[in-house]
């Protein structure tokens, strides 16, 4: 492991935002922190980039200890989720300057600035200034200058958050490439980010955290069909991954008088006893065969409607895919495929997922 | 409706530049008269109304045994004790306010806006209280009557201005900034001097021209603490005064003494306007 991190603690006031954090990080991955607000995120890259000293805890990279190290003199990058830059330079001048902070030759810096301003699309605006940019072309020259950096570790947090949603998309996919190109070969780029679709579209590995502790590192994918915890799969999931109590009695699931299923294969090794069951918006539909709920809101979005919904106790959001508009009160069926069921034992951990069986008493 | 917007718009603004204009005519054209001039009833164009004198103009630079008052000395003096207190003040008021802006300290109960307070609190005590123990400290330093000893006052007068001013311009400054800054390669001081300070060129301007007027105007301590050695252009000034009021050296002397302002103000507005944050932060 080249970045190392161990047992990280930073409680500023009452509550942790580092609580014991331990991690192991490669060069040459992408590693996306994936979490709500106030999850630790942006603390955690700030303890890396050395803007905030740990109670206690170590950041070790290729075996130094980076804590004894300040912030100027590592070979970080980051890039803010608001739009920083130094407005008082043009374009040209905001992507050299973390190269002029070092004894760079004049050709070489030169080289590199224009390769970085080329690479994220902004080669004809070299000389203007940055007040005259839209907020997608800011945040592009601030990638550019933590790439022209070449530093070791780039630092993302929640770059494109602030932008709208049409230029998140484009921006998203172009981040993609750029990260997925050889730059990336020799550096660790942490990107952090409360979107679940942003880890899974980045891919490499992501790290789910929760009130500054990691709830489950892994491959995106894998975090993304097998989440630990009930609380990774609210996390990971957008909109959360519907959570219903209930009991497996014999071959039926149970989740309350009037809805009941046939027990899916995946749970054929599940005991008998009460389970939380999670099952994605993405994976209830409208069916006139399916169980009674009265809508309590729906949420047009894009070519797709969110709907929240109510039956008895259960309380669920179906993401449908269609653009409709329901009356608040109204009554609709809807179908929650079992066969894409999870289950979460009474310590909240997975007990069986549709894509993984773990065998529990 | 537009036209009549319009219309009423510049009317306005003609009304009040001539509100603004005027005193400055009136004190130009009343330089230029003499006694009679003065006296004798309303008179405003000159070579019309009245013959012009250059009599007010010429008081100003003879010497007192010539019956004048010299303002060339004191003009030059209180131009050297406002740029240097100015600027003292401006040095060290923008650290200070940076430092109050951006590092938290703690005391026991006190915490930095205390110390913000603390600054201004210097300004808001009375003149004449502070005008015996500095007489009596400049007295013990033997710097009664002398630059330096005026200098030292006028900093104290004006640093809780510069602090003032600039703390609340860096709070406006995102921290994130600095950050970067130091993310890019630049220690504190780099970060200070080659990120901060060249994006709060607006807000040290502000310092500095009231700096310079509140230093430029003052008469009080100028008064009090000094005697024959040293004289700052209000106090030389008021020595025009004498049983008749001389007018006429009266208004040459209102010119002289707001000209450098009027010069200062017009080669800062621009960068007023210029350096803005908009894309620091979006």
């Amino acid at each position: 492991m080249d970045l190392l991190a161990k047992e990280l603690v930073y409680q500023p006031g009452s509550e942790f935002h580092l609580d014991s954090m331990s991690f192991g990080m490669k060069k040459g991955e992408i590693y996306t922190l994936l979490g709500r607000t106030l999850s630790g995120k942006t603390t955690l890259l700030k303890t890396i980039a050395g803007l905030i000293q740990p109670d206690s805890g170590r950041v070790l990279f290729e075996g130094k200890d980076l804590n004894s190290i300040p912030v100027w003199k590592r070979n970080i990058a980051m890039v803010y989720q608001q739009f920083i830059n130094y407005p008082h330079l043009n374009v040209y001048d905001n992507v050299a300057f973390p190269l002029r902070q070092r004894a760079i030759s004049d050709n070489e810096l030169r080289l590199r600035v224009s390769d970085a301003i080329e690479r994220v699309g902004l080669k004809d605006f070299e000389s203007r200034r940055i007040q005259e940019l839209s907020g997608g072309q800011q945040q592009r020259v601030a990638l550019a200058r933590s790439l022209a950096k070449q530093a070791e570790i780039l630092l993302l947090d929640e770059p494109l958050v602030n932008l709208d949603y049409k230029l998140r998309e484009q921006l998203r996919e172009e981040f993609s490439k750029i990260f997925t190109s050889e730059y990336s070969s020799d550096s660790i780029l942490i990107y952090s980010s409360t979107d679940p679709m942003e880890a899974m579209q980045l891919g490499g590995e992501t790290i789910v955290l929760d009130e500054g502790r990691i709830l489950q590192q892994g491959p995106a994918s894998e975090i993304f069909e097998n989440p630990a915890t009930t609380r990774v799969a609210e996390i990971t999931n957008d909109p959360a991954m519907n959570l219903l109590s209930g009991e497996i009695a014999g071959s039926k699931v149970i989740i309350n008088s009037k809805m009941s299923f046939d027990i899916p294969i995946h749970f054929r090794n599940l005991a008998s006893g009460q389970y939380t069951f999670g099952i994605r918006a993405s994976d209830i539909a409208l069916d006139k065969k399916g169980y009674p709920f009265n809508v309590e809101l729906a949420e047009i979005s894009g070519s797709e409607t969110f709907l929240h919904a109510k039956n008895e106790n259960v309380s669920l959001v179906g993401q449908l895919d269609l653009v409709k508009n329901f009356n608040v009160g109204e009554k609709v069926n809807l179908h929650l495929d079992s066969q894409k069921l999870y289950a979460f034992g009474l310590d909240k951990n997975l007990a069986s997922s549709p894509f993984k069986e773990l065998a529990r008493g | 409706m537009r036209k009549l917007y319009i219309t009423l718009k510049y009317l306005f603004i003609g009304l009040w530049s001539m509100f603004v204009v005027a005193p400055f005519l009136w004190a130009l054209s009343t330089s230029f008269k003499d006694f009679n001039s003065v006296t004798g009833g309303a008179t405003y164009i000159p070579w019309v109304d009245f013959e012009p004198s250059l009599e007010g103009w010429k008081v100003l630079l003879r010497s007192p045994a010539q019956g004048g008052v010299n303002i060339v000395e004191p003009y030059f003096n209180s131009i050297a004790v406002t740029c240097l207190a100015s600027f003292i003040s401006i040095f060290l008021g923008t650290l200070a306010a940076y430092a109050l802006s951006r590092f938290t300290f703690k005391a026991s109960f006190i915490k930095n806006s205390d110390i913000t307070f603390f600054f201004i609190s210097q300004r808001i005590m009375p003149p004449i209280v502070l005008s015996i123990p500095f007489f009596i400290m400049l007295g013990k330093l033997g710097l009664l009557d002398s630059m330096l000893g005026l200098i030292m006052v006028y900093v104290v007068l004006l640093m809780p201005i510069a602090v003032w001013i600039m703390v609340d311009f860096f709070n406006k400054v995102p921290k994130e900034i600095d950050e970067t800054a130091l993310i890019d390669g630049c220690n504190p001081y780099q970060a200070f001097y080659k990120v901060v300070l060249p994006n709060s060129i607006p807000g040290l301007i502000v310092a500095g021209m009231f700096c310079m007027i509140f230093g430029w105007t003052d008469f009080f301590f100028a008064f009090i603490l000094t005697f024959t050695e040293v004289q700052l252009l209000p106090v030389a000034i008021v020595a025009l005064n004498s049983s008749i009021t001389p007018w006429w050296s009266l208004s040459a002397s209102a010119l002289v003494s707001v000209a450098p302002l009027i010069v200062v103000a017009f080669i800062v507005e621009r960068y007023l306007s210029k350096g803005n944050l908009s894309g620091a932060l979006k």
